[in-house]
């Protein structure tokens, strides 16, 4: 069920996100999600690529201080209150949301979101027990 | 003015002669009283009788910062502590301090020589003293203190920090006289300003500044700004503190040594051969009249030269230099002694951290900048920015707690910090002295 999110170190200068996207390139890996948070000295940039080991390899190579860390890939009917009625689930049940973000391919009618929880192990639980439907990795690919 | 006619002002064969049986004295107590010094002397084949003329100072062995980390705390000390009355330290390389210690004699001596520098810098009975170096362990303070009470002057206490209140307090009571770090009495300007309040209207005459390398562009800035004269105090708290050396106000060209106190000599880094009046080197002193904490040959590491000649204002001490740089990789910021192994030994205690760093001192304005740049490696790397942040202020407080310096913690890539011939840069100074 879990999906494997890579995260890149930035600093906030210019550039330093093309050089990560032109090394991808190279290493002909597709970008399938991301999300970049930032300060104003550095930044982390969380990606979904089709090819994480490929990618980390490249980016390492590069000089670049990767990590991995495990989301959940959630699927959210994409109208109005989808992605509410998946909060309220996690609200009452007391699931801290670290962050998210959009995945850009849809699953047929329904969006993709990526969370990054606390306690990721709780999280699934409680979404399988409701039936919101979560992907793995060879589903998210395929998309 | 001279506080001390006799002595500051003896020909030099006079002086020469008291230096000789004062080191001879100095050489037999260090040699019977400090195993140390007993070991480094059979080392270097030398014992007191040899010391004969004020030459055979050669023969001795030098002392480094290193010697005294090594007989930490109280290794070096020259008398058994119920004769101690004073402990002073200093900020050292791997978070322990230099400890250094005073006999009631040892401070009527401090108090005498830190009298005369007060009065070679332009201050006397009547006085207002705003002593404004930190008072506690630091010897800058206390040092300024004691001389300042015997000198009959009315000292303030106000130590460092708190500047808006050093404003009023300098308005309502009218000082005559600073003493600070260059750098604090500038930043004094700028508050003072902010606050409405003009050097022109307040009293003084006299700063005495020290404690952290100037310059005469920064002199000329401070004495327009603050609308005194202002004159460079030199002193280190292994050989005493505040006092060792002191510019005269006449002459405002150099800083004359109480060599009836200390023996200065500069010495070439790399061969540690003497080097000739004029010649910029390695400053050394031995001390001849301190009983708690002699040293003998002790390598400041500060580099300057010395001057012979005649002055204008009658003293006939040998001159110092302004100090131009160091001979090792020590910092000094905002008057704090900062090593970059301290800052090393503060992020190695860093669960995840890699010692790949940088240190950036930057003034603005006129206050020094410490930024610390940190290589962020995989151990310590996250994908939420939170747990990043907190690694930076981790690594602040901590360089706060242990080195007493503010610094600015700032995450960068790997290899983020440049390499010169695969040695890392580790200090990158912007300042302009």
């Amino acid at each position: 069920m879990l999906v494997e999110q890579i995260s890149v170190f930035l600093e906030n200068k210019s550039g330093r996100l093309s050089e990560v996207t032109a090394i991808l390139t190279e290493a002909s890996v597709n970008i399938r999600a991301l999300a970049l948070a930032d300060t104003s000295d550095f930044g982390v940039l969380r990606l979904i690529v089709d090819n994480k080991d490929k990618a980390i390899g490249a980016l390492k190579d590069n000089g670049f201080t990767v990590g991995k860390t495990q989301v959940l890939a959630v699927e959210v009917e994409d109208r109005p209150g989808g992605l509410n009625s998946i909060m309220e689930i996690l609200k009452a049940n007391k699931i801290n949301v670290e962050y998210m973000y959009a995945f850009v391919r849809h699953t047929g009618k329904n969006a993709v979101m990526i969370f990054r929880f606390d306690n990721i192990a709780v999280a699934t639980e409680v979404l399988n027990s409701k039936g919101v439907a979560i992907l793995n990795e060879a589903q998210l690919n395929a998309l | 003015m001279i506080y001390n006619m006799e002595f500051e002002t003896m020909p030099r064969e006079a002086l020469e002669a008291i230096q000789l049986r004062r080191l001879q004295a100095t050489v037999e107590r260090v040699f019977a009283n400090v195993p140390f010094y007993r070991k480094k002397f059979a080392e270097a084949n030398v014992t007191p009788n040899d010391i004969r003329s004020i030459q055979d100072l050669r023969r001795l062995p030098f002392t480094t910062k290193q010697d005294l980390r090594d007989n930490y705390p109280f290794g070096m000390f020259a008398v058994p502590m119920d004769h101690v009355v004073r402990i002073h330290a200093s900020s050292g390389t791997t978070g322990k301090p230099t400890v250094v210690g005073y006999t009631a004699r040892d401070i009527k001596t401090w108090a005498e020589l830190m009298a005369r520098a007060l009065m070679a810098g332009g201050a006397d009975r009547g006085d207002i003293i705003h002593n404004a170096y930190g008072y506690g362990l630091f010897t800058g303070g206390l040092g300024v203190h004691y001389g300042a009470e015997l000198l009959g002057a009315s000292v303030i206490p106000v130590s460092g920090g708190n500047t808006r209140r050093q404003v009023m307090i300098m308005k309502d009571f009218g000082p005559t006289i600073i003493t600070s770090t260059p750098s604090y009495s500038l930043h004094l300007a700028e508050v003072a300003e902010e606050m409405g309040v003009s050097f022109k209207d307040l009293k003084f005459k006299y700063g005495i500044f020290g404690a952290e390398p100037w310059s005469e562009t920064m002199r000329n800035e401070i004495e327009k700004k603050l609308n005194l004269v202002a004159v460079d105090i030199y002193g280190l708290s292994e050989v005493m503190g505040p006092g060792v050396a002191i510019e005269c106000k006449e002459a405002k060209n150099g800083l004359h040594v109480f060599e009836d106190h200390f023996i200065p000599e500069i010495i070439d880094p790399e061969t540690l051969e003497p080097l000739p009046f004029g010649q910029r080197g390695e400053l050394v002193f031995t001390t001849i009249t301190k009983e708690a904490f002699p040293v003998i040959r002790y390598r400041t590491r500060d580099i300057c030269s010395l001057n012979p000649e005649p002055c204008i204002c009658g003293r006939t001490h040998l001159r110092m230099s302004r100090v131009t740089g160091r001979s090792d990789d020590m910092l000094i910021i905002r008057g704090v002694n900062v090593f970059p192994s301290q800052i090393e030994s503060v992020l190695m205690d860093i669960d995840g951290v890699t010692p790949h760093y940088q240190l950036v001192v930057d003034r603005d304005g006129t206050l020094d900048i410490l930024t610390v740049r940190v290589e962020v490696s995989e151990g310590m790397f996250s994908d939420e920015v939170k747990r990043l942040q907190s690694m930076e202020r981790t690594i602040s407080k901590n360089i706060k707690e242990l080195l007493g310096v503010s610094a600015k913690v700032k995450l960068v890539e790997p290899k983020g910090i440049a390499r010169s011939e695969g040695k890392a840069v580790r200090v990158i100074d912007n300042r302009k002295l």
